[in-house]
């Protein structure tokens, strides 16, 4: 009724902008509560209590965070280039969000469900390099500038590897549409059956893609006091947070599109298909972001030229012989998508 | 009508920040710019219907290519402004290639016929009135008709790595390398020995 008010250009626009906030909060909401989740599990692990004071188990402890760093003052640093330095967040912070309009939280519910879904999304996390390697260059600041050069060489050779895992997956669906790739688990098994080499790989490849421990040597505090964000203050290095948070569940949710079933139930009969398939998704993100926190709290961080080893001399020969393999198999089985 | 604007501020925006590459007085704003000039000629290609070209370009160059090129100009420790003043001499020169390149393509373009088949191929960019999406029409081309073209721009693409490598590789003596074999294949016999020691007597 309401929607004949209206010319049907600007309603669609309306039930757009509605359907991106329907994504957005609550994405927000969770980027807040996993800076909690990731301090409370760290505490548990390490034998702490986490926060535990601004609110019943600390429950408030993120808003009180964001109203502090909300309220304080952000400070530009003298010889920075202004423009630059302000553009960085903003960009890392969008490029964080814009990347969730192709992931398919249930069967139909995604904003948009493009051919191409998997080359978007490889393209948005591509360019998260820019905010970092910005950031580094416009504070003038010799420690933000080398986290930035170190952050930027070590994203652009996680993603060749990042890459391949994927072809090998895409090229068992023969589609690029994260939809299809769900669908094509639903026909036959999880990726992570056949493909758990190269789930291992993606899993790494995150961690490094994210600049999470221990491949955050962008960040390194003992080196680099904080890497390239640091001269940023308040709101701008809020955005940064949000923004590397949000990356973290966004590759959460590819691991689980690419090799655990994005919204399949575990197994298709009665009590678990009862659940709605965004939880069983939900439920599968927050598995993945834990194994990056448990990764966290557990391991020393590599050293730099190990880390480039292992991109280059590792995971790069083996996923590239990977691709051979899986489409050798699938063209000796009759397999290969649109065969026979 | 929608259409048309979005060309128009795509296309205006590319034209523009070209242009601001050149002009910019801050190399690392002119990278800037050309990575918004790649995104601009990508917002293009899907106004075309070709998907896979524009996140391919974002991909590559915009993802790689302009990546490099921004570690470069931040490393590059060039005066700038001195390269700068020698802008007046080299215009002319510029201005003539220039002005080559703009008759040869007036030319090529005074010749241009359409093939007879286009108004078909232009109503849609995929083959069968879209019913093979546009990344599935161009692989089935690149892998059978095209095929052998195909893989020898890839052995170019090689040629041109391999070289690239061998350039500017140099041996250096008396870098100390991680072995990581004998380091993993390392025991505890090999680091640790347990000696008697008498008392008084030491090693």
């Amino acid at each position: 009724m309401l929607s004949g008010l209206l010319p049907p250009e600007l309603w669609r626009l309306i039930v757009i902008v509605l359907q991106i906030l329907v994504i957005v909060v609550p994405l927000l909401v969770a980027v807040a509560y996993l800076t909690y989740a990731e301090r409370k599990v760290i505490g548990a692990i390490q034998l702490r209590k986490g926060p535990n004071v601004v609110g019943p188990l600390g429950l408030l402890q993120p808003l009180a965070d964001g109203a502090k760093l909300f309220l304080k003052e952000t400070i530009f640093p003298s010889g920075s280039n202004k423009v630059v330095f302000i553009m960085a967040p903003m960009l890392t912070f969008t490029l964080a969000l814009i990347a969730w309009a192709v992931i398919p939280f249930d069967e139909g519910w995604v904003l948009a469900d493009i051919n191409v879904g998997m080359l978007y999304l490889f393209a948005i996390s591509s360019l998260g390099v820019y905010g970092i390697i910005m950031s580094g260059w416009a504070s003038n600041s010799k420690y933000a500038f080398l986290g930035g050069l170190r952050s930027a060489a070590q994203m652009v050779s996680y993603e060749v590897s990042m890459g391949l895992v994927i072809i090998s997956v895409l090229i068992t669906v023969g589609s690029l549409n994260l939809t299809d790739i769900v669908m094509k688990q639903k026909e036959t098994v999880w990726f992570v059956i056949p493909h758990l080499p190269m789930f291992v790989i993606f899993i790494v490849s995150i961690l490094a893609e994210t600049n999470r421990a221990p491949f955050d040597l962008a960040e390194s505090e003992s080196e680099l006091v904080a890497g390239y964000n640091v001269e940023y203050s308040a709101m701008t290095f809020a955005m940064f947070f949000l923004g590397e948070y949000a990356n973290m569940i966004l590759m959460s949710g590819m691991a689980v599109v690419l090799f655990l079933g994005g919204w399949l139930p575990i197994i298709d009969i009665a009590p678990f298909n009862w659940i709605p398939g965004v939880i069983w998704f939900a439920l599968k993100v927050c598995a993945v972001l834990f194994v990056f926190l448990w990764v966290r709290a557990t391991f020393p961080r590599y050293r730099y030229d190990q880390l480039m080893r292992l991109g280059w001399k590792i995971f790069l020969p083996f996923s590239l012989i990977w691709v051979v393999l899986t489409s050798g198999v699938l063209l000796a089985f009759g397999w290969l998508p649109g065969q026979g | 009508m929608i259409a048309a604007l979005i060309f128009y501020m795509f296309a205006g925006l590319a034209v523009v920040s070209a242009g601001l590459v050149v002009t910019a007085r801050n190399p690392v704003h002119s990278v800037l710019f050309l990575i918004l000039c790649f995104f601009n000629a990508a917002g293009l290609f899907l106004l075309l219907g070709a998907e896979f070209l524009a996140m391919v370009l974002v991909v590559v160059y915009v993802g790689a290519v302009a990546v490099m090129f921004l570690f470069v100009v931040m490393m590059l420790d060039i005066n700038f402004l001195k390269l700068r003043e020698g802008v007046a001499q080299y215009l002319p020169t510029g201005a003539v290639i220039g002005i080559v390149l703009l008759v040869e393509l007036a030319v090529s373009f005074g010749g241009w016929s359409f093939a007879p088949d286009v108004e078909a191929m232009l109503a849609s960019p995929a083959p069968n009135g879209g019913e093979v999406t546009n990344t599935a029409a161009l692989g089935q081309l690149i892998y059978t008709k095209y095929v052998y073209l195909f893989q020898a721009s890839g052995v170019v693409l090689l040629i041109a790595m391999i070289g690239a490598i061998l350039l500017t590789h140099r041996s250096r003596s008396g870098v100390r390398k991680q072995k990581i074999y004998d380091q993993v294949g390392v025991t505890a016999k090999d680091r640790v020995e347990i000696r008697k020691v008498s008392t008084g007597g030491g090693i």
